[in-house]
């Protein structure tokens, strides 16, 4: 092979080029969301003309206007209490399961840990509509019995779903991590007499605290992102609804109603949650990733 | 010694609550899907009706859906090479160059991936917008634009979606890959280096090769979720318009449903069920290779 010497200009060159792409890309994506920013505080009249132009003030009321007459508050209560009942719901579940399909041997765990695995292809977005028939027949019925269904336009059945169709994924990640554990640590506690939920409870879900940690920063975000099983199931036009469904509407109500101001605040309402965890535990999330990668 | 009675109670206490949930939730779904796809099924009668696999021929005959399912190839095909291709570039050089700044970069390039959608879409917006648009404004500084750039109008949206998702997803991708690029041993570019091999080579020769097995276990999710990706951005940018020209196969199910069209909605199902099943499988046998160790 020939030798090559790079020359010290090439290589200047080089590095420039580097940075100039680098760089390229921190402008396209820092700027539009940037530019979000400011235009939620821009007053109405300041969208017609140069798009690149600073707020003339700070327009405040294009946020009040949002929370309460875009019902923006009630939609992100809303979404809080989706977001912690789904959460509390999968981890109640989820780590139990993982626990045990990941360190026990019993009958029928093989083909519970494969169908699992299966579960991680299934996308949800796929099932939405036979959820929403069997939860609408379901109503049905309660109707016929009871007098009143409950299934739909509830928000912990949202909850419900939510954490159910996020199982698959949290066990696929939370036993990864238990079957790296030696086994010495319930022998240990077993031979000191404590029994198997209480060994699992006080020795081995604390030493799984980041991984836990990965599992709920995750589901954060797909649980306060999402959005089609949200509008599916909560369809009522008077009813809850989650945070992005309300802004959807939001935004197709301002495409012709042109109240840019107020939609702009809409979103960042929506967004700055999310960027303030964040800019927090951006180390932690991207640390993750290398366990839980697969998730797309 | 335990009994095994004990034993046998603790593991059912645990695994059934989680496996019968997503028996509920995503097994039973699931197997509606197909079963509802052979059956004629409409919002507003009570009853049901097997017929077979009309809904299916009924599909072939569908303009529409065959004009979803092309535009669902055509962003698959086009998101995934083109996120690829720059996760991959961008994870080595931000590995590999001493970069001032590395830290802030990863962090930047991975905020799009925490956003929903949603916001995306307004962000979207604001940048597609006709007039004072901010992209029409920049490209106005070189051309005349008294006829504006209708980049979601039905020649340019599938481009304009192309666009918006592969900035979502490089971000994610490329942080994935620098974790697995920096464990690929530094004595390996050390020895090429003494060879002569320039940055190219290395690239090609060293990197891509030895993080093959994590590209090839990506590249099979990437293509599931960018079918399910691509139906998340059209609903909440386009809502498959102008004239779906933007409809891909999960949005026009979802709108079948919302017609109240339940059973032959189903079959659309049933069609993207198998199709990204093939195609993993393909991408699989494709991309398989003989796993380098180091």
């Amino acid at each position: 092979m020939r030798k090559e010497k790079h020359t010290d200009s090439a290589e200047r060159l080089y590095k420039f080029f580097i940075y100039f792409v680098l760089i390229m890309l921190t402008i396209t994506i820092v700027v539009p969301v940037a530019w979000v920013f400011l235009a939620s505080v821009k007053q109405n009249s300041e969208f017609y003309g140069n798009p690149w132009t600073l707020p003339a003030g700070f327009y405040w009321q294009n946020f009040v206007d949002a929370w309460n007459t875009a019902k923006m508050g009630d939609y992100m209560l809303n979404s809080v209490l989706v977001t912690v009942m789904a959460l509390a719901l999968l981890l109640v579940v989820a780590l139990p399961a993982a626990y045990c399909l990941a360190r026990f041997k019993f009958k029928g765990s093989k083909f519970l840990n494969t169908l699992f695995m299966a579960g991680l292809f299934i996308n949800v977005n796929y099932i939405v509509v036979p959820i929403f028939l069997m939860l609408r027949d379901g109503d049905a019925w309660l109707k016929k019995v009871f007098g009143e269904g409950f299934l739909l336009n509830n928000l912990v059945v949202l909850a419900l779903v939510y954490a159910s169709t996020a199982l698959p994924f949290t066990i696929y990640l939370l036993s990864g991590y238990f079957q790296t554990l030696a086994h010495d640590y319930e022998e240990a506690a077993y031979i000191d007499g404590a029994g198997y939920s209480t060994t699992m409870w006080k020795i081995i879900f604390p030493m799984a605290k980041p991984s836990i940690i990965t599992v709920i920063l995750f589901n954060f975000l797909s649980f306060w992102n999402e959005y089609i099983i949200s509008m599916t199931l909560m369809s009522s036009a008077k009813g809850a609804k989650t945070l992005p469904v309300g802004l959807l509407n939001l935004m197709q109500a301002q495409q012709s109603a042109a109240q840019y101001g107020i939609m702009y605040a809409g979103l960042v309402i929506v967004m700055l949650p999310t960027l303030i965890l964040y800019i927090c535990v951006q180390n932690k999330l991207t640390q993750g990733m290398t366990v839980g990668g697969l998730k797309g | 010694m335990k009994s095994s009675k004990r034993r046998n109670g603790f593991l059912v206490a645990c695994v059934a609550p989680a496996a019968i949930l997503f028996f509920i939730f995503m097994i039973l779904p699931t197997l509606n899907v197909f079963r509802m796809s052979l059956y004629e099924k409409g919002a507003y009668s009570q009853t049901e009706t097997f017929v077979g696999l009309k809904n299916f021929q009924m599909l072939i005959n569908d303009s529409n859906f065959i004009r979803s399912m092309q535009n669902m190839i055509l962003l698959i095909v086009a998101v995934t090479v083109i996120t690829f291709g720059f996760a991959l570039v961008f994870a080595a050089i931000l590995t590999r160059e001493k970069i001032k700044g590395q830290n802030f970069f990863r962090v930047v390039f991975y905020i799009p991936n925490i956003l929903s959608i949603v916001v995306i879409a307004g962000i979207f917006s604001a940048i597609y917008k006709p007039e004072n648009g901010m992209l029409n404004s920049i490209i106005g500084l070189f051309r005349d634009m008294t006829n504006p750039i209708l980049w979601k109008g039905e020649s340019l949206v599938m481009v304009s979606l192309i666009i918006a998702m592969v900035w979502q997803a490089i971000g994610y991708y490329m942080v994935m890959y620098m974790a697995s690029m920096s464990s690929v041993p530094e004595s390996l570019y050390e020895s090429s280096n003494l060879d002569g091999a320039g940055r190219l080579t290395q690239f090609f020769q060293i990197t891509i090769p030895l993080i093959w097995t994590n590209i090839r276990t990506t590249l099979t999710f990437f293509i599931i979720s960018t079918i399910n990706m691509a139906f998340l951005f059209v609903k909440a940018m386009t809502s498959g318009g102008p004239n779906g020209a933007s409809e891909v196969a999960l949005s026009y199910m979802y709108s079948q449903k919302d017609a109240g069209l339940y059973g032959y909605s189903m079959a659309i199902g049933v069609v993207i069920f198998l199709f990204s099943f093939a195609l993993s499988a393909m991408v699989n046998k494709v991309t398989d290779r003989e796993p380098l160790e180091f």
